[in-house]
């Protein structure tokens, strides 16, 4: 190991930069990667991890930096002509020829990349067949792509990526979507081609899932390293637990008493909803009193989405959604909106193609051109980044950015209950922070009412002033945060 | 490549031509001419899905190449007098280069705007031909004084041969090594790329042979025609037919695409009785055909073989 890391890296990566319009995905990298090594390149969500392994497979044109391999700077060649070099790339994703064999796709990864090839080879098939029986896929050559199981599909595309072989293989997201034995199966193929001399470069989202396959690891946050070492030592390290963990779980429950009001903001009695013959809620009753933060905590299927529905008035329903002492039944779901109850899905439903202002100004449709401007810049302060990526469309935003989008978006309607549907959805811990605070700020300089839908505990709890548990359609525990450790936090925590 | 000589599909491929081939001897003399003409709008097909089945770029544009090829082999013959052969080979020569220059940038824009370029080049061909009537023959048409031979019959097996050769030099580039990593391209530019093909070159490449067939086959159809008009070789709506009958016979499968052409002209021919309602007919055909078996007469069919 010490000799390999003062022999000269296979490849060097210097300065990379790659910005997208105003959005710097990729700050200023620098790597080394030595023959016979693997270093895995971590980060959250939107670190900038996969741009950075796509601007040195030339995918992407990096806007600046040096990616020099073999002494050769290859920064700004196309990625055909690196491939040529020497590079061999498994996408995450991909798709096969589907009416040709597994056998002819390996053979497509070998050919030339000349005009003038109009028989194959015999040499090509023969050693098309040796890879398929390196990575696994002997049984299966003379198949089609569309019958083989998902493992198989994978194994096909490592087997394109070593198959001219590459001095660097880059991995993107190895394990995503395998069983754990297939996860086995994988690592010790990944293993076998460091052990073959490559440099192997594997993208993932966090250390523990790698932390037995790779030599090093580089930490990446928001585009720039944090810190590069062994596994464990990143483990370790302070500002990766701060970027992963988040900080300790801290509560600031209001108790109920100090809600002064005599009618709820909202109350739900005896609510039951059924889909065919599967009952997605039965008997639910909840309140929420004016400017009180709720959270509803459940797992997936638990039913926190149905009721949030229900209350938005897109869902049939036995039982009363009662609003300031007023029956919402019979109410359309557009009628309910506008009167101040604003849902925030869970799948965000954003405009893609538009603009993060132009989002923002929709759901700000109903305002005066004055109120409009005052509400924006009191949202630009509560997520500052909105403000930066203001003319950026939408679709282009990271995870965590189009959450707060989809927030922000809420609020332009100046709502005075806001439902928040599992907003931690896919967002890396990084993220969840800086929502967090958010709502922290949003409880305590506001008088919106939230009713927020989770599953993640440690997101839920800190704002909440009181929690409800739903568990399989039934609330099952209702009290305030600090005791829901004790009573009802098994399985969650 | 010698296991394809032994196929199904190269055996009944033999057997309709063979039999195509004796119909001369019984069949009338409009429904040879109908088939004529039928076989070489198969060849505008068959080069279209070489674009749209394996590089998998839409062509909004075929008549573009199909005009340029049959206006430059016209235009040629009209006004020097050249032999019909020469003024073929040039016309199918004047498509590819026409092939080439609007190739080569047009293939930098993705996705649509791609096919929206080839739509525009349609509409500037057909524009240069109505101002330029003077050396054009504008709205009226180009008269083309020479033909290749007036003999019904022997026009019939030109066409026939024709189709028959430029079916077994596309499919067999379908087939081919440089086949497969178009279609690699076509589908998964990103990942072909990565596996170190120059996709642009292999997109242009199919342009240009899809140009050479489109041309080549437009300058033999005027040739056979006696007469070059935006109606026949220019509009977009011929263009649109070429591109239905290539969807119609199953995309990817190339010779699927000759069964469409064949298909669309003769049962246009067909319903001539019912009158304004033929297109109509066959067009709705088409949309029921595209809706429910996206894969086209041929992309059934070979689903079924390979799923027996």
């Amino acid at each position: 190991m010490d000799a390999r890391i003062n022999s000269r890296p296979t490849l060097q990566v210097r300065g990379l930069v790659k910005r997208f319009g105003g959005l710097t995905a990729v700050k200023n990298l620098s790597l080394d990667l030595h023959d016979g090594e693997i270093l895995g390149l971590i980060g959250p969500n939107g670190s900038g991890k996969s741009t950075a392994m796509k601007s040195i497979m030339g995918i992407e044109r990096p806007t600046a930096g040096e990616v020099t391999f073999e002494g050769e700077n290859l920064a700004g060649l196309p990625a055909h002509k690196i491939a040529r070099k020497g590079f061999g790339m498994v996408f995450q994703h991909s798709r096969p020829l589907n009416r040709q064999t597994v056998l002819e796709n390996i053979m497509v990864a070998l050919l030339p990349d000349s005009l003038f090839m109009l028989f194959p080879d015999k040499a090509l098939t023969e050693r098309a067949k040796w890879i398929a029986e390196r990575v696994g896929l002997g049984p299966v050559v003379n198949r089609k792509p569309p019958t083989l199981p998902f493992a198989d599909l994978r194994r096909l595309e490592l087997a394109k990526a070593i198959a001219r072989d590459p001095k660097v293989v880059l991995v993107d997201e190895p394990f995503a979507g395998l069983t754990l034995a297939e996860v086995g199966t994988f690592s010790e193929l990944i293993r076998s081609f460091r052990d073959e001399g490559r440099a192997v470069l594997l993208v993932d989202h966090n250390v523990k899932s790698v932390a037995a396959l790779v030599d090093r690891v580089l930490a990446m946050y928001l585009g720039e390293e944090i810190v590069t070492g062994r596994a464990d030592e990143v483990m370790r390290n302070e500002t990766v637990r701060r970027v992963y963990l988040g900080g300790a779980l801290e509560t600031h429950a209001r108790p109920e008493t100090s809600f002064k009001d005599a009618v709820p903001a909202l109350e739900v009695k005896n609510l039951d909803v059924r889909y065919g013959k599967a009952q997605a809620l039965e008997n639910v009753s909840i309140h929420i009193h004016h400017g009180e933060f709720v959270s509803i905590v459940g797992l997936n299927g638990a039913g926190k989405t149905t009721l949030f529905n229900a209350i938005s008035g897109f869902l049939p329903y036995s039982g009363d959604i009662v609003r300031d002492g007023e029956k919402l039944r019979g109410i359309s779901p557009a009628k309910i909106a506008r009167s101040g109850i604003v849902q925030c899905p869970e799948s965000r439903e954003l405009f893609g193609e538009m603009t993060v202002r132009e989002n923002l100004d929709l759901g700000g449709q109903h305002l005066s051109e004055a109120e409009r401007e005052r509400q924006l810049t009191w949202l630009f302060e509560l997520f500052p980044i909105l403000k930066a990526r203001q003319d950026q469309l939408a679709q282009t935003l990271s995870g965590g950015e189009q959450q707060m989008l989809a927030i922000g978006r809420a609020l332009m309607m100046q709502p005075k209950i806001l439902i928040l549907d599992e907003p931690t959805l896919g967002l890396a811990p990084v993220i969840l922070e800086q929502l967090s605070k958010a709502l922290e700020k949003l409880r305590q300089t506001t008088s919106i009412t939230v009713l927020l839908g989770e599953q993640n505990v440690t997101f839920a709890l800190p704002h909440a002033d009181r929690v409800y548990v739903l568990e399989h359609a039934r609330i099952v525990w209702e009290g305030d945060p600090g005791r829901f450790a004790a009573e009802a936090g098994e399985g969650y925590l | 490549m010698t296991d394809f000589f032994k196929s199904r599909l190269f055996l009944v491929s033999i057997l309709v031509i063979a039999i195509a081939a004796t119909l001369p001897l019984y069949v009338s003399g409009y429904v040879l001419g109908l088939l004529t003409v039928a076989y070489y709008f198969g060849v505008f097909a068959m080069a279209w899905d070489l674009l749209f089945g394996f590089a998998g770029e839409v062509n909004f544009g075929p008549t573009f190449l199909i005009g340029v090829g049959a206006y430059t082999a016209g235009i040629l013959n009209n006004q020097y007098g050249w032999s019909v052969y020469l003024c073929i080979f040039l016309g199918a020569m004047a498509a590819v280069i026409a092939g080439f220059v609007l190739a080569l940038p047009a293939l930098r824009v993705r996705g649509p705007y791609f096919g929206l370029t080839t739509l525009v080049a349609v509409l500037m061909l057909q524009n240069f031909v109505v101002v330029f009537a003077e050396l054009t023959g504008g709205e009226i048409g180009l008269t083309i004084p020479d033909v290749i031979t007036i003999s019904a019959n022997i026009n019939y097996w030109i066409a026939l041969g024709f189709m028959a050769i430029s079916g077994a030099i596309l499919y067999g580039l379908s087939q081919s090594p440089v086949g497969l990593v178009l279609q690699a391209s076509g589908q998964d530019p990103v990942q072909a790329g990565a596996l170190g093909f120059n996709i642009v070159k292999h997109k242009l490449f199919a342009f240009i042979v899809s140009a050479f067939f489109s041309g080549l086959s437009g300058a033999l159809l005027v040739f056979y025609f006696g007469t070059a008009s935006v109606g026949t070789v220019v509009d977009v709506a011929v263009g649109v037919n070429v591109i239905v009958a290539a969807v119609l016979g199953g995309r990817r499968t190339v010779l699927g695409a000759a069964l469409g052409a064949i298909f669309l002209i003769v049962a246009g021919e067909f319903l001539r009785p019912t009158g304004e309602l033929a297109t109509f007919i066959v067009s709705f055909v088409a949309l029921l055909v595209v809706l429910f078996f996206p894969g086209g007469f041929l992309g059934a069919a070979l689903s079924r073989e390979a799923r027996s």
